[in-house]
Order: C-alpha cells, then sequence, then structure tokens
C-alpha cells in the first residue's frame, strides 16, 4: 500500500512536468515576452526601453530554454523555464504581473471557495441521489418516463439561464437573498444559498441520471433477485441493498473531486461576486495575468493527479476486494 | 459567385463525409439494424427533425455568396458585398434597423424621447419606430387584430404548404395510404405540420414587427438569433472532426499494442485531461489574440478574424476533448484483443494493422457514435460559457454567448430589457434538448448492455 502512493506520487512528477512544458509552450513560445509586454503595456507604440523594464522586473529578460552566457548548469538555471517553472513544485507561485503575491491571493480566496463548494457538493448528491432513487422506485411508469424526460430538459437548460434567472426571481423580485456580493464569517450565509441552490439545481439532471445509471446496474444483479424472491419489500430493497452496494461507485466518484473543489467554480463566483478562486481564474484570464493562469493551472492539475490518486486509495476501504500493490 | 470561408468548406465536406457514411452503412446490417430501431422511435424521429432543421438553416447560412443589393429605387447598387443565402432571404429582418432597444412585438421605442409633432410641438413620448409596426395607422387599436389576422393567415400557409408536401410524400410512396406507412414515417410528417406552423407564422409576422423585439443597436433579435444557429453547428461539429481521429488513433494503439505505446499515450492524456480545460482554452485563445494582434496583415477583414477564431476555438476544444473518448476505446480495445476471432486472425498472419482496422475498429464504432451525439450538445452550452468569459467565438460574430453576454447588464434596467436573452436561451435550448434527446435514442439503440 504505503509502495503503492510512493509509486503513485512519482507518477504525479512526470504529469507535472508534461503540464509546465505545455503551458510554457503555449505562453512563451508562441509569443515572446516582448509580445507580453506590450500587450499588457497596452499600446502598440511602446517603447523599447519600456518593454525591457516591465520584462527585467518580472524577471522575463532572460532567454526561453538555454542561457548561453552562463557556465555549466548556469546554462539551464538562467532561463525563464527554469526560473518560472521550478518555484511552481515547491508552491512558490512568486508574483503576479500586477504586482501581487500569488499564494497570498490564492490562500485567502480559497476559503469563499469551500464555502460555495463544500455544501453545494453536499446538497448536490444527495438532490441527486434522491432523484435518482425515485426514478428507480417508479420504474416503468408514467412517472419514471416523465421524471427521465425532466431529466433531459433539465440538463438541454444553459447554465448561465440557471443562474440569471435565479438571480433575477430570487434576488430581484422576491428579494429573498442578495443578487451578489460576500462578506467573511457566519454572515455569509445570506450570499452563499443562491449560489448553492443553483448550483443544485444545474446539476440535477445529468447527476440524477448518472446516479440512476449506477443504480440500475446494481438492480440487476443476482442478490437483489434473491432479496426480491425472499420477500423483501421494494423500499427494504432499494434501501438496504442497492443504495449500500452503489456507495462504492458514489463515494469514489465524490473523492475524484474533492480535491478540486479548492478550485471554485468559475461562472459561478464570478456572477455572484464572491472573491474566490474561481473569480480569481477569470479575473486573470480576463486582464490577462499569465503568471496567475499558470500557477492555477498548475495548482488545478496537480489537485486532478491527487484527487486521482485518493480515489485508488478510497477503493481499497469500501470495497475489501481491491487490493493495491 | 461563392465566395466561402474555412468553416464553411469544413461544414460542407462534412456534410457530404456524412451522406456518404449513409450510404455505407446501408449495406451494413449490424449498423443498420440499431440505426431502423432509432428512426422507429417517435422521439428520435422528432429530434431528429428538428435537427435536421437546424441543419438546413446552418448550410444556408454557410453558403456564402457575393451579392449585389437592389436598391429601393429598383437599380443595383453599386458595391456588392458577401452574403451568405440565409442572409438574403431574411433581409427585411436584416435591413429593418431600428435605432435602439425595442420590446417584442412594439410599435413604440423602448425609451421615451423629445418629439416635435406635425405643428412643431415639442413631446417628451415614446415615438413610433421606423419599420414595426409602420403599417398600421392607430397601432394601439389595430395591433392586436392584426396580429392575430396575420398568426391565421401564417397557420393557413403553413397549413396549406404542409398539406402539399403530405400528398406528395403519400403519391411518391408504393400504396398511397397513410396507414400503411411506417410509424417514423408518420412522426416526421406530424412534426413537419407543427414546423411549418412555426414557419409560417413567423414569416407573415417578421416583416411587420420584431417579433423578439430589438437589440442595443436596433438590430432584429429574431435574425441574431437564427444567424448564431451557424455558430453553434460548427462548433458542436467541427470540434467533432478534430476530435475523432487523435481520440480513434491513440485509443485504439493504446488499448491494443501494451508496453511503451500504451504507457506514452496514457501519460499523454492524463497529462492534458488534468489541465482544467477552461483555463487550457483561455490560455491559447489569449495566445491566438496576441498572435492576431502582432501579425494584423494575415486577417484582412473581420470576418477572416471571426472565422479564424471560431476554427481555432473548435481546434482547442477537439484538443482538449478527445481524452474521454480516448480512454472508453482503450478499455474497449483491451477487452477486445483477448476476443477469440483476434486471437485466430492472428494466428493465421493477419498483420496487425489489418487486424486493427478490420476487426477492433468496427467493434468500438458504437462507442464512437454514441460520444459523437453526446459531446455535441455539450459543446453548444460550452460556447455560451465562453464567451461570456470572452474566451469564446469573436465578439464581432453571431453566436448564443454573444448575444446574452451583451445582454446580460440590461437586466438591471427598468424596465428590463429580457428578449435578447430569453430568445438566446430558446433557441438553444431546442437546439440542445433536440440533440439530447436524440443522443438518448442513441445510446439505448447501440449500447449493447441496455437491450431491455
Amino acid at each position: 500500500m504505503i509502495n503503492y502512493i510512493i509509486r503513485r506520487l512519482l507518477y504525479v512528477l512526470p504529469v507535472l512536468v508534461g503540464v509546465n512544458i505545455l503551458t510554457f509552450v503555449l505562453f512563451f513560445v508562441v509569443n515572446s515576452p516582448d509580445d507580453m509586454a506590450r500587450m499588457q503595456l497596452g499600446d502598440k507604440h511602446v517603447s523599447q526601453a519600456a518593454v525591457d523594464n516591465w520584462k527585467q522586473q518580472r524577471g522575463y529578460d532572460l532567454p526561453l530554454l538555454w542561457n548561453e552566457q552562463q557556465q555549466g548548469l548556469q546554462r539551464l538555471e538562467k532561463t525563464i523555464f527554469f526560473e518560472k517553472s521550478v518555484g511552481l513544485f515547491v508552491f512558490d507561485f512568486g508574483v503576479s504581473d500586477n504586482g501581487r503575491d500569488i499564494m497570498a491571493d490564492i490562500s485567502q480566496r480559497m476559503w469563499p471557495s469551500l464555502a460555495i463548494a463544500i455544501p453545494s457538493l453536499i446538497f448536490g448528491v444527495l438532490a441527486n441521489i434522491t432523484f435518482a432513487l425515485l426514478l428507480i422506485f417508479y420504474r416503468g411508469s408514467y412517472l419514471e418516463s416523465s421524471g427521465l424526460f425532466l431529466c433531459i430538459a433539465l440538463m438541454s437548460i444553459s447554465g448561465l439561464f440557471y443562474i440569471i434567472a435565479g438571480q433575477y426571481f430570487v434576488g430581484k423580485l422576491l428579494a429573498l437573498t442578495p443578487i451578489s456580493g460576500y462578506v467573511p464569517g457566519l454572515d455569509a450565509f445570506r450570499f452563499i444559498v443562491l449560489p448553492v441552490f443553483i448550483g443544485v439545481v444545474s446539476g440535477l439532471g445529468s447527476g440524477a441520471r448518472w446516479y440512476r445509471t449506477l443504480f440500475l446496474e446494481e438492480a440487476a444483479k443476482d442478490y437483489v433477485r434473491t432479496a426480491k424472491a425472499k420477500g423483501l419489500s421494494e423500499l427494504e430493497v432499494l434501501f438496504r441493498h442497492v443504495l449500500n452496494n452503489a456507495m462504492i461507485p458514489i463515494l469514489t466518484g465524490i473523492v475524484v473531486i474533492l480535491p478540486s473543489l479548492f478550485m471554485g467554480s468559475l461562472i459561478i463566483e464570478s456572477f455572484f461576486g464572491i472573491p474566490g478562486l474561481g473569480s480569481y481564474t477569470i479575473d486573470a484570464i480576463s486582464s490577462q495575468d499569465f503568471a496567475i493562469v499558470r500557477a492555477m493551472v498548475f495548482l488545478g492539475s496537480f489537485l486532478y493527479i491527487i484527487g486521482l490518486l485518493l480515489t485508488d486509495i478510497s477503493y481499497t476501504f469500501v470495497d475489501p476486494r481491491v487490493r493495491l500493490d | 459567385m461563392l465566395s466561402l470561408l474555412w468553416t464553411d468548406y469544413l461544414i460542407f465536406g462534412l456534410v457530404i463525409g456524412c451522406i456518404a457514411l449513409v450510404f455505407n452503412t446501408r449495406s451494413k446490417l449490424h449498423l443498420r439494424r440499431p440505426w431502423q430501431k432509432v428512426f422507429n422511435s417517435r422521439v428520435g424521429v422528432i429530434s431528429f427533425t428538428v435537427l435536421l432543421m437546424f441543419l438546413l438553416i446552418g448550410l444556408l447560412d454557410s453558403s456564402r455568396i457575393q451579392y449585389q443589393a437592389v436598391l429601393e429605387s429598383g437599380e443595383p447598387s453599386q458595391q456588392t458585398e458577401v452574403l451568405s443565402v440565409l442572409d438574403i432571404m431574411l433581409s427585411p429582418l436584416r435591413t429593418r434597423v431600428e435605432k435602439t432597444y425595442s420590446a417584442p412585438f412594439a410599435h413604440t421605442a423602448y425609451a421615451k424621447e423629445m418629439v416635435a409633432d406635425a405643428q412643431g410641438n415639442k413631446q417628451w413620448v415614446y415615438p413610433r419606430l421606423k419599420f414595426a409596426g409602420a403599417h398600421l395607422t392607430q397601432p394601439e387599436l389595430e395591433k392586436s387584430a392584426d396580429i392575430t389576422a396575420k398568426i391565421l393567415s401564417g397557420l393557413l400557409y403553413g397549413g396549406l404548404l404542409w398539406l402539399g408536401l403530405f400528398s406528395l410524400v403519400l403519391l411518391a410512396s408504393k400504396d398511397c395510404s397513410y396507414r400503411a406507412s411506417s410509424k417514423g414515417k408518420k412522426t416526421v410528417l406530424w412534426s413537419l405540420l407543427l414546423m411549418f406552423g412555426v414557419l409560417g407564422v413567423l414569416s407573415q409576422l417578421a416583416p411587420y414587427y420584431h417579433v423578439l423585439g430589438t437589440d442595443k443597436v436596433g438590430e432584429d433579435v429574431l435574425y441574431q438569433a437564427i444567424k448564431s444557429i451557424r455558430t453553434g453547428l460548427v462548433i458542436g461539429v467541427i470540434t467533432t472532426i478534430v476530435m475523432l481521429p487523435i481520440a480513434i488513433t491513440l485509443g485504439l494503439l493504446a488499448g491494443f499494442f501494451s508496453g511503451w505505446v500504451d504507457d506514452l499515450i496514457q501519460y499523454l492524456y492524463t497529462t492534458l485531461s488534468s489541465i482544467p480545460g477552461v483555463l487550457l482554452i483561455a490560455a491559447a485563445i489569449l495566445m491566438a489574440q496576441v498572435y492576431m494582434a502582432n501579425n494584423p496583415e494575415l486577417f484582412t477583414s473581420v470576418e477572416d478574424r471571426a472565422d479564424m477564431r471560431l476554427l481555432l476555438l473548435c481546434l482547442i476544444l477537439g484538443i482538449t476533448s478527445w481524452t474521454g473518448l480516448c480512454r472508453l476505446l482503450r478499455a474497449e480495445t483491451l477487452k477486445i484483443r483477448e476476443m477469440d476471432y483476434v486471437l485466430a486472425a492472428q494466428a493465421v498472419g493477419v498483420s496487425r494493422l489489418k487486424i486493427l482496422k478490420q476487426h477492433v475498429l468496427p467493434n468500438v464504432m458504437h462507442l464512437v457514435m454514441i460520444t459523437v451525439v453526446l459531446d455535441f450538445s455539450g459543446l453548444v452550452l460550452a460556447e455560451a460559457v465562453l464567451s461570456y468569459i470572452n474566451i469564446g467565438v469573436d465578439p464581432s460574430s453571431y453566436s448564443w454567448g454573444n448575444m446574452i453576454n451583451s445582454s446580460r447588464l440590461e437586466m438591471a434596467r427598468e424596465p428590463i430589457v429580457w428578449w435578447s436573452l430569453v430568445a438566446a436561451f430558446i433557441f438553444m435550448f431546442s437546439l440542445v434538448l433536440a440533440a439530447n434527446l436524440f443522443a438518448d435514442v442513441v445510446r439505448d439503440a447501440f449500447d449493447p448492455r441496455e437491450v431491455s
């Protein structure tokens, strides 16, 4: 087990290096730092001195991959690639293009993101499972087919619609919750309700269908037939057997996205003006702050891989047949 | 004189490819049977008809020609412009541009203005619109009767046209009887009635009113929504062409050749899928923007630029979305590799490439088919979200995402300007719903697990 985890953690390294090279190519090779400087400084007719100054402040005045002017290993180390990438591996994200410390920003903005993401996940899973169980319970009736159609219809509505309609009807017309904004502390509750609710509703269609297929697969198994044959009621079968055994895929499905919760939801956060990591990323994209975008890419892929690893480990906990070695 | 953009060529190429594929499928029983199942289900047929309708509009919008407009005086205008066939068909919608916002079916503007009447007295009133309802002398009294009359005549025209088609179809069939025609054909006919009705009503109303209102610069919202269909289709369809070859090749190779090939491909897709998709797209689009800003000479017109950006977006979406299908195909190939018929083929000395092509590929095609139809709707929805963060299609081109994005801020106005948003959402919803329903039927028909 320990060996397996260590091996998997070692496997994370090449993936992260790959991610790094990819983003590096995207950001620095396609466009030279000069282009970026001109874009940041706004004007096309910026003087070369200003560009050089901008580059030097941010450490972009080095060669990209190979420094001819240095000796020995320094040739590799005194380059943009090395300087900008190595820091990422020890989670030193450096300074953003507008001069703020990225790590401090992230650790501060993480909390609002989690405040939205965790309740959304919990209530989302509960709502999806309930809906899926209802679909299974009324199998073969008109209730099921109309429920399935409802799922598809819910899936077909753009996520933006849920947000805009929710803000308009709940926030503006009924004035039950603030339309957008955030305050730290317990008072945040008022601001969280609506985004969480919208997150749950917008995921209901696809989520319920996904859980339904899990339950259906489980319900087709022999032990379910046995349980029914010995006279258990449909409800008892559903809760005691089907739900219990479907817990394995449900749990592992949740574990895989747990780490990524830190990243927040891009769209919901920026619509509701929540100062989390999602809106941080969106702001960085729209202000074209490459340092932040790179840091977030790195963080996102790191968390994704950790999620995969946690999934494998969680299998051993919920399913005694699985052994990792 | 045709004058096509890159995406137009790709769309037409794809349609021709699809037609060729249909003829190819007709001769193969194992593919024909599931499709028959699809077209025997009512939902499948209706959603397919709706999809075809959207596709037809998209194709009309992709057939761009050099067009010399005719001026009101009857003479041809001096300059020629490149317009799509759809633009020309929708000329009444395209050219009747009001000053600014107006509500659906309104005959007056959205905001009050200082207007001088015949005597020169200035009044603070809602001015009449230049085009919408201009044929009425007393709009307050006549408007509802006029609209009702137009709706009825539209329904009549649509109904008559449908009746003509209906009798043609019956005459063309073998025994000229409605009862004997297949269930699929009946459903097609009835769903066409609905569509003809809607089209008839719109064709009667649209020249006289702005059925869905006008936007900030006074452009008809219905026109914008119809023009956006093409963008949605392009994103959904071209992305698939980009994704499929990568996913199929790598998936089959990884599953069939274990060892370092498998390791390498697995590494590739783990790396790619570990990067949050939106960020990768954002990064690529940002880079493209810088590149375009630095090389303006490569893109001569605004349309060229917008088209290039659309193509690039499809490319990036394709590159980010092949991993899921690749993983599926790898797992399936791993299973098929151990099947008896593959072992037998190996034993008699069939080359490995030929085994892949003849024995493995046809047996994973159902997965490919299901994924393609399922991905389509997701991509249409993704476009709106990406355009909202400004990393989607070019702001100058028509798309539902751009419509939502530009009208989002108008929600704060009083009275609110809701029509652009609602129009974009309704159009998007009908396309995506049709695609999702169709995908569902296709999956049921092709998925060997769901035989029950």
